[in-house]
């Protein structure tokens, strides 16, 4: 039966989370059926307290085959990350 | 303390008994029901549902727990949960008849779950303002458990009754044949006056209107018919059973009935 269904990604907010993260996936044959599919499956434990779901096909993603021109030109500019600066010893926390 | 809190002790024996019958009555059919579902476990079309209806299980086994642990007491002869739910064979069970019916095939499941669902969503309701406080605190329990569980099933009854043909006739053929159990649901006997008088459960002639209300609605949304209403010939609250309580009973009671005391 799940063959004919839909895949659904589903997103889930923990109690002290502020965003929503991707949990899994699941077959259901509708938008109503992913939420409670998404409950019996991925809240079981307590944890969530919100659910996103939504359609796989629906998901735009980068092709891997590019991926060298896509993040390889990253590779050689460390200088993007803020840690080439002397920090001032009265400073505790940055 | 309010004039409606309910003492106990201050009562007599007869209303005790009934007091003990009617808790008893609302526990058992939540564990038959519980079992029931539980034998979907591996079994069910999907994944998912196998999931969900395992998950609609232990939230009526919970409910059972508390409420046959309660009617123990209430009962003051010593026995537990466990006592309750093994060592009592079918006629000492006082489930609602259409509780313990067979699963069928998934949308004959469907349709038994939903009209309890139905069923319990308004008794849970009237018993929040119950004059028995601990009774009061199980039904706000089990009422957020309980919406969820009719979310479900009235999902389900309408997807599969406005759904394909095949699957319309099936549960059109499962309402039709579980709907001679629903008149069961709301007939009061001396029991539930004596309840209803003490204030202790609502009144069942105001909840039927509503729980027929609930079922139209959703059979409309399920493009099913609604069978006739049926004289009924089922007692399962009074101990009267079909007889496939009896098979369900030797399987969940086995381990218990064969190996006596037997603890995990």
């Amino acid at each position: 039966m799940s063959e004919d269904w839909p895949l659904y990604e589903v997103f889930i907010r923990s109690r002290s989370g502020l965003e929503h993260k991707h949990v899994g996936s699941l077959h259901a044959a509708d938008a109503r059926m992913a939420i409670e599919h998404a409950r019996d499956v991925y809240t079981r434990r307590q944890e969530g307290v919100s659910i996103w779901v939504m359609r796989s096909a629906d998901i735009i993603a980068s092709d891997p085959e590019e991926a060298d021109s896509l993040f390889e030109p990253a590779r050689d500019k460390v200088y993007r990350h803020p840690t080439f600066y002397a920090i001032p010893e009265e400073v505790k926390n940055l | 303390m309010s004039a409606r809190t309910y003492a106990p002790n201050e009562r007599d024996p007869a209303q005790q008994e009934a007091h003990f019958r009617y808790v008893l009555r609302l526990g058992d059919t939540s564990l038959v029901l519980g079992q029931r579902l539980g034998e979907w476990v591996g079994h069910a079309p999907a994944l998912e549902e196998d999931l969900g209806l395992a998950n609609l299980a232990l939230d009526l086994i919970g409910q059972a727990r508390l409420l046959l642990t309660y009617a123990g007491e209430l009962e003051g002869r010593g026995r537990d949960e466990d006592a309750l739910a093994f060592l009592r064979d079918a006629p000492e069970f006082a489930n609602l008849t259409l509780a313990e019916q067979p699963n069928g095939d998934f949308g004959h499941t469907i349709v038994r779950q939903w009209l309890l669902d139905a069923w319990q969503l308004e008794i849970y309701e009237g018993l929040r303002v119950s004059a028995d406080t601990r009774l009061g605190a199980i039904a706000a329990k089990a009422i957020k458990e309980t919406r969820y569980h009719h979310r479900f099933s009235s999902g389900w009854l309408i997807r599969l009754g406005d759904g394909t043909q095949e699957s319309h006739d099936r549960v059109q053929a499962a309402l039709d044949s579980l709907w001679r159990f629903t008149a069961e649901l709301f007939a009061a006997d001396d029991v539930d006056e004596r309840m209803k008088a003490a204030a202790i459960a609502p009144a069942l002639t105001e909840l039927a209107p509503r729980w027929s209300a609930r079922i139209d609605e959703d059979l409309r949304a399920a493009t099913l018919k609604r069978p006739a209403a049926q004289p009924y010939p089922w007692h399962g609250r009074r101990g009267v059973h079909t007889e496939h309580l009896g098979h369900m009973l030797t399987e969940m009671q086995h381990l218990q009935r064969t190996y006596p005391g037997v603890r995990w």
